[in-house]
């Protein structure tokens, strides 16, 4: 536990330290959004029907951008190395890393995404509750998976658009999961049925892929 | 039995198998799916409901239980790979990934030109074929993965790990059809009790499935050899192989 604890507090620090950085992430977003915005007709209500899934996918791509960077910098300075060598679990700093990024990413788009789905024109009320409530689900697991890509390719110098080819197909369910209970609600329907299997998902993940993205960090070194 | 096993796994054993073995799969692939194919397109009575249109199942079945099997197969070779730290399972993830591949594709266009008569649309969003497309660009990204690394071991426990978490997606392909309301028919062959499909239908479909399988199985072998030869290509035993 001490061993997460600490790289969560070292990843804020080193965050705040690079303020701007923190910024890009929902800066992103909102263009990416807002370009959607713009692209469509002036005032279309087609808009709040694509308003989940534009929501999703640039949640997903500005989470995707920082994940390139995640384990790279630390496997450059020798930190990682550090870590594996060190008595305390290795698993309890990748869980940190996860933890650290959704904070510095998911938190602030999943702030983001309220203003923004009521600029599309989505419903506000129970709709944008339920909206929110499969973003804050689905985002820990854009940092779960996401990292564990992360750390698949952390030893590729340039892996470039690999990351992404590998990241997006696993991370489909959650996209559809998520923008379901959304379209869901904005139908006036149950929407709790695609809550659950994102948090079924959400479970999965939390259990098994931190050991995994350990293993893959390990062999980056053997 | 075990000793046998062991012997096995060495390079130089595997590769003389293999050679012994893959003219014969490829001989009875050849003869079953040569027998399926045949029977199942002039010689099996139409479909009361779908007319000839059925007849894609010869190719379309076959093709789809093998995308599944050579996932888990990989997956399994992954975690061979992993835990016994085996040479030739990684060669086996490296090697099934693009036969894997080649059969989702295949399912998903027979699929779609059965769905354009069928369904009046070559592709809908629903489960089963979501799913299964995302199985195709799992295939992907095992090969681009391996394609990505230099080193051929980083390369195969990569491809492992890879394998592995998403085997998640076998049991959303096969399940598809029951958990949710999809287009997609439910299996007429693979249920417990009577099966809801004819003999003279049946039988063709069984021949092709398992023809299709020898196919694999041989594509596999031959990958597998092409893989060990170039790992091992410093090797006492592949210089003396080539040097023939």
């Amino acid at each position: 536990m001490s061993a997460f604890l600490v790289t969560v507090a070292r990843e804020l620090r080193i965050a705040a330290r690079n303020k701007a950085s923190l910024l890009m992430p929902p800066l992103f977003f909102a263009i990416v959004v807002t370009l959607f915005a713009l692209g469509g007709k002036p005032g279309d209500p087609q808009l709040a029907a694509v308003a989940p899934s534009v929501l999703w996918v640039g949640a997903l791509l500005a989470a995707l951008l920082t994940l390139d960077r995640l384990f790279r910098g630390d496997l450059d300075d020798g930190w990682l190395e550090q870590v594996f060598i060190a008595p305390a679990s290795p698993v309890g700093m990748v869980l940190g890393k996860f933890a650290a990024h959704w904070l510095l990413t998911g938190l602030p788009l999943l702030l983001l995404a309220a203003p923004l789905a009521l600029q599309l024109g989505f419903p506000s009320g129970a709709p944008l509750g339920w909206l929110l409530l499969g973003l804050l689900m689905g985002t820990p697991l854009l940092s779960i998976v996401g990292g564990f890509a992360a750390a698949l390719t952390v030893s590729l110098p340039r892996a470039g658009l690999l990351l992404p080819v590998l990241v997006l197909p696993l991370l489909a369910p959650v996209v559809i999961f998520g923008s379901g209970a959304a379209r869901a609600a904005q139908a006036g329907l149950d929407a709790s049925g695609p809550i659950y299997f994102l948090a079924f998902l959400l479970v999965l993940s939390l259990t098994l892929l931190p050991w995994a993205a350990t293993a893959a960090l390990r062999s980056a070194f053997d | 039995m075990w000793t046998w096993f062991h012997r096995l796994a060495s390079p130089p054993s595997f590769y003389r198998f293999a050679d012994r073995v893959a003219p014969w799969l490829a001989v009875a692939a050849l003869l079953l799916l040569g027998y399926g194919l045949f029977a199942g397109l002039w010689i099996a009575p139409k479909d009361y409901q779908q007319g000839d249109a059925f007849r894609i199942i010869y190719v379309h079945v076959p093709a789809a239980a093998l995308s599944l099997s050579l996932y888990t197969g990989m997956a399994i070779a992954g975690v061979v790979a992993l835990i016994w730290r085996i040479k030739l399972a990684e060669c086996a993830i490296v090697a099934l990934a693009p036969i894997g591949a080649s059969f989702t594709a295949l399912a998903l266009v027979t699929g779609m030109l059965w769905g354009k008569p069928m369904w009046g649309a070559y592709w809908v969003w629903d489960a089963r074929l979501t799913s299964e497309l995302v199985l195709l660009f799992l295939y992907l990204g095992v090969i681009g993965l391996d394609q990505a690394f230099l080193d051929r071991r980083a390369a195969a426990r990569a491809c492992a790990l890879l394998a592995i978490v998403g085997a998640v997606n076998v049991p959303i392909v096969k399940y598809s059809v029951e958990w949710w309301n999809s287009l997609h028919q439910a299996s007429t062959i693979l249920k417990f009790g009577k099966p809801t499909i004819t003999a003279e239908m049946a039988i063709p479909l069984y021949a092709s499935l398992l023809g299709a399988y020898l196919l694999a199985g041989m594509a596999a072998l031959r990958r597998m050899q092409n893989e060990v030869l170039l790992r091992e290509r410093r090797a006492g035993w592949v210089r003396e192989l080539t040097a023939v």
